[in-house]
């Protein structure tokens, strides 16, 4: 709980820093987030290849795992479907294609500005923005209440790069590999689904 | 996406190259660098005037579908997690 509050309390520093202009603009830093990003990513890599066991434990890894790609995006669907009876001017295409961004806010934004106008794309930018951020500080408590696979499941298409070191405190070594695939599947049905219910 | 594949590969063969030592302050690194990209993201979010302009008037339904997109994909995983475990528990 300390760890998530400490979280919060870089994000909202940074939003504040960012809001105010107090540093120079980030893309005169060169790409530091990513730079982060890269050397994180690094780490969890590092942390597998040094632990002995971990390849053994990936062999014993339920092949059950495999079905949260679909969990998720099944979900997510069903979820952003509920809500189109509590916006009554939106559509239930518009919903769908909005919530299958799921967290991949920078592709979901632009492919439905450029079928539904900025004002979905803008939506759609805060919504999966938001879905990172709920992944990125609610991972532990997730976990607690709802098991190992749900702070996955609601990283969408982020858990192989942006959530991946998040997820990996949270979830535990043993479950890289989950992430990393889960990831994967839902990052390629990303463009797939905004496409199909934009163009709807 | 490759990008990111092969940096965590480079970083899978250092650890097993380097797997008879231990490395301790790993974790704390990881600490630091967490918080650097939460830092680093917020400033992103905050610079962004679609963001801030768009959170006004949109915030509210982004948000709305973000909780339910949430909820929906909790629900399901909760469920494929509690399956595994029973499963994985009788057979013990």
């Amino acid at each position: 709980m300390k760890g998530s509050l400490v979280i919060v309390g870089f994000f909202i520093a940074g939003i504040i820093v960012g809001v105010t202009h107090l540093l120079p603009p980030m893309s005169s830093l060169g790409n530091i987030s990513y730079i982060t990003l890269c050397a994180l990513i690094f780490l969890v890599g590092f942390m597998i290849g040094n632990d002995a066991e971990i390849f053994k434990k990936f062999k014993r890894l339920n092949r059950l795992y495999m079905l949260l790609p679909l969990m998720t995006i099944v979900g997510t669907l069903a979820g952003c479907a509920i809500t189109t009876m509590l916006l009554p001017h939106r559509s239930l295409s518009e919903c769908l294609a909005v919530g299958s961004g799921m967290g991949y806010y920078s592709l979901s934004s632009v492919l439905i500005t450029q079928y539904k106008g900025a004002e979905l794309g803008t939506v759609a930018l805060l919504a999966n923005i938001v879905r990172e951020v709920i992944t990125l500080l609610g991972a532990p408590l997730m976990v607690r209440w709802f098991g190992k696979l749900a702070p996955i499941s609601v990283g969408g298409a982020t858990t192989m790069d942006t959530t991946l070191p998040i997820l990996t405190r949270a979830c535990g070594k043993d479950f890289v590999i989950v992430s990393i695939f889960h990831g994967f599947i839902v990052d390629f049905s990303v463009p797939l689904l905004v496409t199909f219910f934009a163009s709807m | 996406m490759l990008q990111i594949i092969l940096i965590m590969a480079a970083g899978i063969a250092t650890g097993w190259l380097l797997r008879k030592r231990s490395f301790k302050f790993i974790d704390t690194l990881l600490f630091v660098l967490v918080w650097a990209l939460l830092f680093f993201l917020g400033v992103e979010a905050g610079e962004n005037p679609a963001v801030i302009n768009g959170l006004k008037e949109l915030g509210l339904e982004a948000l709305l579908l973000s909780v339910a997109g949430t909820a929906g994909s909790i629900a399901l995983a909760w469920a494929l997690w509690k399956f595994i475990r029973r499963k994985e528990g009788g057979k013990q």
